[in-house]
């Protein structure tokens, strides 16, 4: 966790950072927005041809990319949108209820 | 330009996860692939207008900001980052900073339209070398869909709202893209996603890689807004642009080029349907609505083809 | 080394700032302080300082690009009067709460309507509660002073806020007056050269400014601010005494003049102390034991401090250059005899709104206010504390 996502509602005024800035970039990472839906994207591995057609469509950067290549879906963010269901031409992911 | 989807989709992502916009947002597709333009190495500092993208992706002590970024207020974005760019040149002039930065900032129609109008016409007309990105959802989003000067004609908004004796906006939407290029700036382009974001990608870094000030304006679909499954907002893009609604194209040094002209043109019936915000044009009797819209959408695609043939 | 001069208010500030050599300067005309950009555009057109120049729309967009520079790591100025203040508004919060230490030239001037170009204060004390430091002068010498003094207190560790260098319209910011000016290389290595520790241009990390927070921060993040804002007091004491090395000029908080053994005091901003303090002079001479303080600081304000300066006063009369509408008194008045009440100081004290607009302000108007005192003392009563000076009224009013 990065040391100013520690910073919360019970720290006192003294702790809280000067003039409310944060000196790090993309600590928003550490914010579960995963937990807004129980919908998820599901992967057929076996469909998905890689061509990351669902990576710019997503809006919470949760399809990330390594080495050319789909990595897994990133669920602690995903929102459930489906917008990548339906970009996708391999029909290789499916939208799901969560138990 | 060349372009290789899948190295552009292999970039460092600029936008982290964990902002609360919506489930659906077309503004954080916006920005994170504008983004993606920068060139590796590059530094970057992003402005942002008051607005759902800025509450959302910079709440205390979180930022979804990979670069530094200034928020500033609602209406002063171009002038917010007209000063980071000054003292960028100011300090290099004196040695104090070495890297490259590049200077981008983000507002939604309402900052960029509407209040913050004056701000960016004065950082464009002086040239600041900078881009302002205006992610246009066609309304006041963040305060609960009230209509802006994006807001397209007819369209249901908590203060167009459509009632018994109201048929939504009845004012045309602004046409912000001619008013910027109206400027004289080196860049000015308008792009929304289509297919493999070719277009986008492309824009995004002349853009950014153009010398003094450049604008984009990019259609960013609101589920929350617009009414409609946010898991259709591909299509909505694809049919924006195949009606030629929202057509892309390019003013280049003053000079207009049109960048995707439709085998067939559909009928705006195609983009209006199955969003909630024109939900009342499909009433029997409102017909000679829907053929009013048609007529706009064919004289503003008349004159921008004019535009593009000179 | 020191060299005698003559020159108006904003030649004197612009060449506390040709001295200073800003990074950056973001600015709007408007009357009457208008030169002190013309001044800097000139010196940058003659490569007499590096600064970059941004001739900027509006006043709204010359403190918004100003708050962009300044987070950016530039050290940055600008200057308005009036109406171009008042355009600011919510931008001088925004400065404030960001802990950005750029300087405002602030040369006052009434604000509309009727429109007027000529000084008061309601401009700067319309914006005295958001946050920012903010210092007076009485003569063109005290705002070349203070111009060279800012940024030391601003840029300070322990404050890092925003300030006003206040002088008023016309009086001092157009009138040529006797100066003593210091050599460039003393003011250069005096004011030494903005090395923030964080700014949105440090290659070291990426800086995040102006988050949106919800209730369980936002009065963490003001009450930070009053710690600066209070720190300011110290600072500006100890970069004063530093100054005092290289000037010759002492400067406190505020002013004391005659207070010694006073029993009659006003206590005034500006330019009008000038005249005041012929008053005081003319009225010692008649044996009347009258004194003056002037405030420098009213941000943060010395309360404390001016009411240990008073002790001893038997009445007093706090000068407002800017009506409050409160019906209450303007808002000096207001401060400083609450300040007198937690003192349980138990003496008389009235408010007094004057020169208005530009409304000449004379020796015998002054002289008028301490006759007031003197009678209330006099009498035991005190009639209405608030009160106007140099007013048309009706005689049966």
């Amino acid at each position: 966790m990065d040391e100013f996502s520690k910073l919360n509602d019970t720290n006192t005024w003294e702790e809280l950072t000067e003039g409310m800035k944060i000196f790090t970039g993309g600590n928003s990472k550490d914010f579960n927005t995963g937990e807004w839906t129980t919908i998820k994207p599901v992967v057929y591995e076996e469909k998905c041809k890689h061509c990351l057609l669902c990576t710019p469509v997503c809006p919470d950067s949760a399809i990330p990319v390594k080495n050319l290549k789909r990595g897994p879906i990133d669920y602690m963010h995903c929102k459930g949108c489906g917008i990548c269901a339906k970009a996708c031409p391999f029909n290789a992911i499916e939208m799901k209820q969560q138990a | 330009m060349s372009y290789n989807f899948k190295e552009w989709m292999n970039k460092p992502e600029r936008l982290a996860p964990g902002h609360r916009m919506c489930a659906g947002c077309g503004g954080t597709i916006a920005v994170r692939n504008v983004l993606r333009a920068l060139h590796e190495g590059d530094k970057a500092v992003i402005g942002n207008a008051t607005g759902c993208l800025e509450v959302s992706t910079f709440m205390y002590p979180y930022t979804a900001w990979e670069d530094s970024y200034i928020h500033n207020a609602f209406e002063n974005a171009g002038a917010t980052l007209s000063g980071v760019e000054t003292a960028y040149r100011a300090l290099k002039k004196k040695g104090k900073i070495d890297d490259t930065y590049k200077f981008i900032t983000f507002g939604g129609d309402g900052g960029t339209y509407d209040i913050g109008l004056q701000s960016l016409s004065g950082a464009m007309e002086r040239n600041h070398d900078m881009v302002y990105v205006c992610y246009d959802n066609g309304a006041y989003m963040n305060t609960g869909v009230q209509r802006s000067s994006a807001t397209p004609m007819y369209a249901d908004t908590t203060t167009t709202p459509v009632g018994k004796k109201s048929i939504g906006k009845i004012q045309n939407r602004k046409d912000l893209a001619q008013v910027i290029a109206a400027h004289d700036i080196p860049y000015v382009a308008q792009t929304t996603f289509v297919k493999n974001f070719k277009d986008l990608h492309i824009k995004a870094e002349k853009a950014i890689y153009t010398p003094g000030a450049a604008f984009l304006n990019i259609m960013a679909p609101c589920p929350t807004g617009w009414k409609y499954i946010p898991s259709d907002l591909m299509e909505y893009c694809r049919l924006a642009v195949e009606t030629c609604y929202w057509p892309l194209f390019e003013v280049v040094e003053g000079r207009w080029i049109l960048n995707y002209e439709p085998k067939k043109k559909l009928p705006i019936e195609e983009f209006l349907k199955g969003q909630g915000r024109f939900k009342h044009l499909f009433k029997p009797g409102n017909e000679h609505l829907i053929a009013e819209f048609q007529a706009e959408v064919d004289r503003r695609w008349e004159q921008l083809q004019y535009n593009c043939s000179r | 080394m020191t060299k005698r001069d003559r020159m108006s208010g904003n030649e004197a500030v612009a060449n506390a700032l040709r001295q200073i050599n800003p990074d950056v300067m973001p600015a709007f005309p408007i009357t009457p302080s208008t030169e002190v950009p013309q001044f800097m555009a000139s010196f940058a057109a003659n490569g007499l300082v590096d600064t970059e120049f941004i001739p900027v729309e509006s006043e709204h967009s010359s403190m918004s690009a100003a708050i962009g520079s300044e987070a950016a790591g530039a050290r940055t100025v600008t200057a308005t009067s009036s109406c171009g203040l008042a355009f600011m508004w919510e931008e001088l919060y925004i400065a404030a709460s960001n802990r950005l230490p750029l300087a405002l030239v602030l040369v006052n001037r009434a604000l509309s309507g009727p429109i007027n170009i000529n000084c008061d204060h309601s401009d700067s004390m319309g914006a005295r509660d958001a946050g920012w430091i903010q210092l007076y002068a009485e003569t063109n010498q005290e705002a070349y002073d203070n111009m060279i003094m800012a940024y030391r207190i601003a840029e300070h560790d322990d404050v890092r806020l925003p300030i006003m260098i206040c002088q008023d319209g016309f009086i001092t910011s157009h009138a040529v007056m006797n100066i003593e000016t210091i050599d460039d290389e003393t003011v250069k290595n005096f004011v030494g050269t903005y090395e923030p520790d964080d700014y949105l241009l440090n290659k070291k990390r990426p800086m995040a400014v102006g988050p949106y927070a919800v209730s369980g921060y936002y009065m963490e993040a003001k009450r930070q601010q009053v710690e600066a804002l209070r720190n300011v007091k110290r600072v500006a004491l100890e970069v004063a005494e530093e100054f005092e090395k290289i000037s010759g000029r002492k400067y406190g908080l505020f002013e004391e003049y005659r207070m010694d053994d006073a029993e009659y005091a006003i206590v005034i901003i500006g330019s009008a102390a000038g005249t005041a303090k012929d008053a005081v002079d003319k009225l010692r001479e008649e044996g009347v034991k009258a004194g003056l303080i002037k405030i420098r600081f009213f941000r943060p304000f010395p309360a404390k401090e001016i009411v240990e300066a008073l002790k001893g006063v038997k009445a007093v009369a706090v000068m407002d250059r800017s009506e409050g509408f409160s019906d209450n008194g303007g808002p000096m008045g207001a401060e400083l005899i609450s300040a007198l009440y937690q003192a349980k100081s138990d003496m008389y004290a009235v408010n007094y709104i004057y020169g208005l607009g530009g409304r000449d302000v004379k020796v015998e108007s002054i002289e008028e206010v301490y006759t007031a005192l003197q009678e209330i003392v006099a009498t035991g009563e005190v009639g209405e504390t608030y009160r106007y000076l140099g007013l048309r009224e009706r005689k049966d009013a």
